[in-house]
């Protein structure tokens, strides 16, 4: 085991854990956010630049502090090492400039945007973003397109985590979509027109940081804060069958994994519960599954705002 | 002239040639290696020898061939890294045209030393006759018996291939390099794992420029004591240096390091003063990505010594008043040249090379390139140089590659040296369209 303080919380991890699997260990505001990094995607991580640390001292053996904020989520931990992260001033500055990078070309459609209220931008830009752009140039524009008939891409609003990229990699049986171009203008698409068509495409939408990658069967139903969250599940014989059905009286708007506090699909039975496309795009019947219970979601989302009372319900209250 | 250990014989007709080559002494280096030496002292003597690596970042070559991992029944692999990129610098392209077998002569010697029996050149897309050049002369290294199984009898074998990239600059940073050679998308890699530890193929590898191969091939000949008595301090040996811009003799030259600057710009052997009686305005003396220094900082150093062509000299003074040596792209500029639109066109270069994959450089390098724009053609204000003062600073350091950082140092010195040029372009918007600053009546170029 290794000892390492992050903020001034000490912590004793696993040899070979990253400085953000650490905080995350520790939980709280001293977990830095992470737009591209993806636990349960193996080789994801490093691109964003969001979760930019300050290392105090690099361990006890050599105290010396790293000259350069280092990436969180690729920085192995090594023993006696000092971290900051909401307590570095520089840490919150570069912080500050990499989400005004990642801004300057990202829409403010938030209105129409369907990741509105579960999206990881829309918080990192609130913490850390500021309220005025310095932007004055022409932002990139794409047409929204098509890629496979249940997913749509907006490429205007990516922000090129590459996480859509290793899911097809490590889920799927052969990758049609990537990276095209470079630079600025890098976009991702897929190759020649393919259409993304696997069983497992549609987990490249739960994973999507952004609403880049939207789910063609929800696409305008409903804002996703008003809709009920209830953990469910079926017997699947391609993934493990256990979902979140977003539900508004007794309809069923859309299907999506079960999500942790970091946004990251967690395990269910052991392995990440990835959902297959029936169970995400064709079960819309609240027949075809049980319903175990309503799904905890953190108070201080959006999303946990108008569910288990009936909105009536609470304005009477108010007005009382 | 001074002692020329790269670029000997550069002017003997067919020095291209396996049979010219071995004739003036070629190859002597291979056989001392592989039939005196064991792979441990030629490593010892390149640490002797005090060599940096000539690619730009100036890592001390044998320090990074010590770092070398060698677990047990894994391949280890040397790549050189023939992909010259950065605008100003075209002195690989020279040596590997001229005299191809000392760079094939190199590989065979470093190879050896470090257990490689693949190895490869990444050679740019743009320089494809000079990969048939190379193609012709690793031939004639294989009929002689200098390449392939059981090397001159010593039972060492080695395979030695070119391999062109598609024109990136990007593929020139080690870790893209090794993904593009691999067949990828050339995206840097994140560090650590280092390619000492993991690169090729996972396995460990070693990339080095074309000049730091090459000249393993005097260190080996005579000793790396002897070459360490080159030079100045840290900075050994002899570096090849690419004159361009408004010089009277651009070119490359092979120098011996702790010459002063002056003496290489006016030098009669050298590059003979600025072109058509004008005066030097500004020079940058490591190629695009090193800061700027206006004609008094490149001369003297602002304690007032003499600036030597060396790594120390040339970045005494930090940022603030220095630069770089980088890899020796020697760019001179006389009082004609405009610095924003110089700027400009080195920020337009970046933008395009940029990878894409992390967002400061993604975005960043596009921004200044959008503001910089601008300011050249007279649509700024004052608050866009402050701007993209700050532009600079979020990259600098943030990103994953040095690229961030080559996109962010040109912009930042040209500002922090020539901020008046940049203001005169927002207080003479009309002005400046139709001429250059510090010009008073004469056509704009370009």
């Amino acid at each position: 085991m290794v000892k390492v303080t992050i903020d001034d919380v000490q912590i004793e991890v696993e040899p070979g854990t990253t400085i953000l699997n650490a905080a995350r260990q520790i939980g709280g505001d001293v977990v830095p956010p992470a737009m591209c990094f993806y636990s349960k995607l193996p080789g994801t991580g490093g691109k964003c630049r969001t979760c930019l640390v300050e290392v105090a001292a690099g361990s006890e053996k050599d105290p010396r502090p790293m000259p350069k904020l280092m990436a969180s989520c690729s920085t192995q931990v090594m023993d006696g090492m000092i971290v900051k992260n909401k307590t570095s001033e520089r840490v919150q500055e570069g912080r500050g400039g990499v989400v005004e990078f990642l801004l300057i070309n990202h829409p403010l459609d938030c209105p129409v945007c369907d990741q509105a209220g579960e999206c990881n931008l829309q918080d990192l830009g609130f913490q850390h973003g500021g309220a005025k752009t310095r932007y004055e140039e022409e932002r990139r524009t794409y047409d929204p397109i098509d890629i496979g008939n249940k997913i749509k891409l907006h490429m205007n609003r990516c922000i090129l985590c590459y996480r859509c990229v290793h899911v097809a990699n490590q889920l799927t049986d052969s990758r049609v979509h990537g990276v095209l171009n470079r630079g600025e203008h890098a976009e991702i698409s897929t190759y020649i027109e393919n259409a993304i068509e696997n069983d497992f495409s549609g987990n490249m939408i739960d994973v999507c940081p952004v609403g880049a990658l939207t789910d063609k069967t929800f696409r305008f139903k409903s804002r996703v804060w008003f809709l009920k969250p209830m953990d469910v599940s079926c017997e699947c014989t391609k993934c493990s069958g256990k979902a979140v059905a977003w539900m508004f009286g007794d309809e069923i708007y859309r299907v999506t994994a079960r999500k942790d506090k970091y946004g990251e699909v967690e395990d269910q039975d052991g392995k990440t519960g990835w959902i297959c496309n029936d169970c995400r795009f064709e079960k819309k019947d609240p027949a075809k599954w049980s319903i175990e219970g309503p799904r905890k979601i953190n108070r201080h989302s959006v999303i946990s705002q108008g569910h288990y009372q009936s909105p009536r319900g609470n304005s009477q209250k108010k007005i009382n | 002239m001074a002692r020329k250990l790269l670029l000997e014989h550069d002017d003997v007709p067919g020095i291209e040639t396996f049979e010219v080559y071995r004739k003036l002494g070629g190859y002597r280096s291979v056989e001392k290696a592989l039939k005196t030496m064991s792979p441990e002292q030629i490593v010892e003597e390149v640490q002797k020898s005090g060599l940096r690596g000539r690619g730009g970042a100036g890592f001390p070559t044998g320090m990074k061939w010590s770092f070398l991992a060698k677990p047990e029944g894994v391949p280890r692999y040397l790549l050189c890294n023939a992909d010259e990129s950065e605008p100003g610098t075209f002195k690989d392209r020279y040596l590997m045209e001229k005299i191809p077998h000392k760079l094939i002569e190199g590989m065979i010697v470093s190879s050896f030393a470090l257990g490689a029996n693949l190895s490869f050149i990444y050679i740019r897309g743009e320089y494809m006759w000079v990969l048939e050049i190379l193609e012709k002369a690793i031939a004639e290294a294989y009929a002689n018996g200098f390449l392939g199984k059981n090397i001159l009898g010593s039972g060492y074998d080695l395979d030695l291939r070119v391999a062109p990239g598609g024109g990136a600059y990007i593929c020139g940073e080690e870790t893209a390099l090794i993904e593009s050679l691999e067949g990828k998308r050339g995206n840097p890699r994140m560090k650590p794992p280092f390619p000492a530890v993991k690169g090729l193929w996972g396995c460990p590898t070693v990339v080095n420029n074309v000049e730091t191969i090459a000249a393993v091939v005097p260190i080996i000949n005579d000793g790396g004591e002897e070459y360490a008595k080159i030079g100045l301090g840290k900075s050994t040996g002899t570096k090849l240096i690419s004159a361009s811009g408004n010089l009277v003799r651009p070119g490359v030259y092979e120098i011996e390091m702790g010459m002063t600057v002056e003496e290489f710009i006016y030098g009669d052997d050298w590059c003979r003063g600025i072109a058509n009686g004008k005066k030097m305005k500004a020079c940058i003396p490591g190629g695009s990505s090193v800061p700027i220094l206006p004609a008094h900082l490149i001369t003297k150093t602002a304690a007032g010594e003499d600036r030597l062509m060396t790594y120390e000299s040339l970045s005494d003074g930090g940022f603030a008043t220095g630069s770089m040596l980088g890899s020796g792209g020697f760019i001179v500029f006389d009082e004609d040249q405009c610095i924003v639109r110089n700027t400009w066109t080195f920020a337009r270069f970046y933008a395009h090379e940029s990878c894409g994959q992390c967002s400061p450089c993604r975005e960043g390098t596009g921004w200044m390139e959008k503001v910089l724009n601008r300011l050249e053609h007279g649509q700024g204000n004052m608050r866009d140089i402050d701007l993209l003062a700050e532009i600079n600073k979020k990259i600098e350091g943030n990103t994953i590659c040095p690229l961030g950082d080559a996109a962010a140092w040109p912009v930042a010195a040209a500002i922090r040296h020539f901020r008046e040029e940049f203001e005169w372009h927002v207080t003479n918007r009309e002005e400046s369209q139709t001429r250059n600053y510090g010009l008073l009546k004469a056509p704009v170029v370009g």
